[in-house]
């Protein structure tokens, strides 16, 4: 799987608002750019990105090509309750990755 | 950009206001130009953010992104980067859980690199 | 007010010296006496102001971005090169080869500090010199009995980015060794070289015009502070190697092979021109 880095607090206060940083390896080819040959090197995104809460859906994020290569994402969340913050990206050519962390409220 | 925009927002009216476009005003390298959009927004299940749109004007495509928020976001702050071809005018387009939709704009100048490397 | 190693002193200095006021260390006395005092006086205000830092003019292109890719390099969590670090500790720790060992299993935790800092060096048991990547590669051959990683591959990069992130924040210490003079001294030659159809020499943009705009863009002192780089116009990280190649295509001169010793004698250069500017390691540059 690719290279993910994520910055997310490890414990919480109830209620407390939290920011949840991800950046991920991925060339996010705009399908825009000729190659060495002339022809275009085929579009290859990441276009879906979602976060959830002990598997509620709390960020989702639609990405066009015009998304930096190696993508990152900053967003805030409200911490209710311990558990997991999951994280997922899906694009092009059947990309998938997938990640966890753990959160301690309270 | 305009057109993108319409099929975003349909007939409602988009009033100037509690969006905050962050770019840096003189870009170094188009590839990369980080970006954060600040809705103002108590973010309450009665009152809430439920989606920041990006345009742009002179990309081959209209779209940055759409994200989708809601109350247990707390803030409605996102961040990220994106890819700018030339010189030109961001929106941010935030649509309210009441069906309002609010906006930003920025111009931004982008310089490239002085000496362009070679594919090969 | 440079204090580059190899520059001929140009002014002349009388009394005391005042600084700031003219170039260190390049005072040329008149009398024997004067001259004795004058050289005490000069030795003891260099030492005195390398170590407050109070007037070395030396910038590192971290110094020339604006604040927001500043904040992307000194966040771990944002900088895009970090990824690059973590792939390479991965490979650090995996075996390789026919020998089926790790560079972990002979290179202990904490034992790669200070490498990025000091090279390149001339490898045990040749008389050249290498520079990271070649070092990375001598030992893949040599004690892993594996293939060699290509150049700018994204092994051989990570693995140099994790390398170089040892070092991260530590002054650049370039070895004494006396066999890499000849090799320095090339590199110097290389610099003051005009190249190519625009006929220009590195030294000409980055000693004479650093600080001035070219294209909109800042002309950097280039200082090798933070390589290997996650530079925005590639998308990627990649290595000095790669930024020199592009230098020497932008002059529109015929850029040398991967392998020529020209790259690292410039490095070699580079890094003795940079000696006690802190190491950056990954950083990001436009």
């Amino acid at each position: 799987m690719t290279n993910v880095l994520i910055n997310a607090p490890k414990t919480a206060k109830p209620g407390e608002i939290v920011e949840i940083k991800a950046l991920i390896l991925h060339p996010m080819e705009t399908g825009f750019r000729p190659g060495t040959n002339g022809r275009i090197i085929p579009r290859n995104i990441i276009e879906r990105f979602t976060a959830t809460w002990n598997g509620a859906e709390i960020f989702r994020m639609e990405m066009s090509p015009a998304i930096a290569a190696n993508p990152f994402v900053s967003f805030f969340a409200v911490a209710t309750e311990s558990g997991t913050i999951g994280l997922r990206w899906t694009g092009d050519q059947g990309f998938l990755a997938e990640e966890h962390v753990a959160i301690t409220v309270g | 950009m305009a057109g993108a925009i319409k099929a975003v927002v349909g007939a409602g009216t988009i009033r100037e206001g509690r969006v905050k476009l962050d770019l840096p005003p003189l870009v170094e390298n188009g590839n990369v130009v980080p970006l954060t959009v600040s809705v103002e927004s108590p973010m309450t299940p009665a009152d809430h953010v439920k989606a920041i749109h990006v345009f742009n004007e002179k990309n081959p495509q209209p779209h940055v992104f759409s994200a989708r928020l809601g109350p247990r976001n707390g803030k409605a702050v996102i961040a990220t980067r994106i890819k700018l071809a030339d010189s030109q005018k961001i929106v941010a387009i935030a649509e309210t859980s009441s069906g309002e939709f609010w906006s930003a704009s920025a111009d931004v100048i982008v310089t490239l690199a002085a000496c362009v490397e070679d594919v090969t | 007010m440079k204090v580059y190693p190899d520059q001929a002193p140009k002014a002349r200095v009388e009394g005391p010296l005042l600084i700031g006021a003219r170039p260190l260390g390049s005072a040329s006395l008149r009398s024997g006496r004067r001259a004795a005092f004058g050289m005490l006086l000069v030795v003891f205000i260099t030492t005195f102001a390398l170590a407050q830092g109070a007037t070395d003019s030396r910038r590192s292109g971290y110094q020339d971005m604006g604040e927001a890719l500043q904040k992307m390099q000194d966040d771990d969590t944002a900088n895009p090169g970090m990824l690059f670090v973590q792939l390479g500790e991965q490979l650090f720790g995996q075996p390789a080869g026919a020998a089926n060992k790790s560079c972990a299993d002979c290179h202990g935790a904490g034992s790669m500090k200070g490498v990025a800092a000091r090279y390149p060096a001339i490898a045990k048991d040749t008389n050249e010199p290498v520079d990271l990547e070649g070092r990375i590669n001598l030992c893949r051959s040599a004690n892993q009995q594996a293939e060699t990683l290509a150049p700018e591959s994204r092994e051989l990069l990570s693995l140099e980015a994790y390398v170089a992130f040892q070092s991260r924040g530590q002054p650049i210490a370039p070895l004494s060794d006396p066999r890499l003079a000849p090799f320095r001294a090339q590199g110097a030659e290389i610099y003051r070289r005009r190249q190519g159809q625009l006929n220009l020499s590195c030294a000409i943009c980055h000693d004479d015009n650093a600080g001035k705009k070219l294209a909109g863009v800042t002309i950097p002192q280039a200082h090798p502070t933070g390589y290997p780089i996650y530079r925005l116009e590639w998308q990627a990280l990649g290595s000095l190697k790669r930024r020199l190649r592009n230098c020497l295509i932008g002059l529109r001169a015929e850029a040398y092979a991967y392998d020529a010793p020209e790259y690292v004698a410039l490095e070699l250069y580079l890094m003795d021109r940079a000696k006690g500017m802190a190491l950056e390691a990954p950083g990001v540059r436009p």
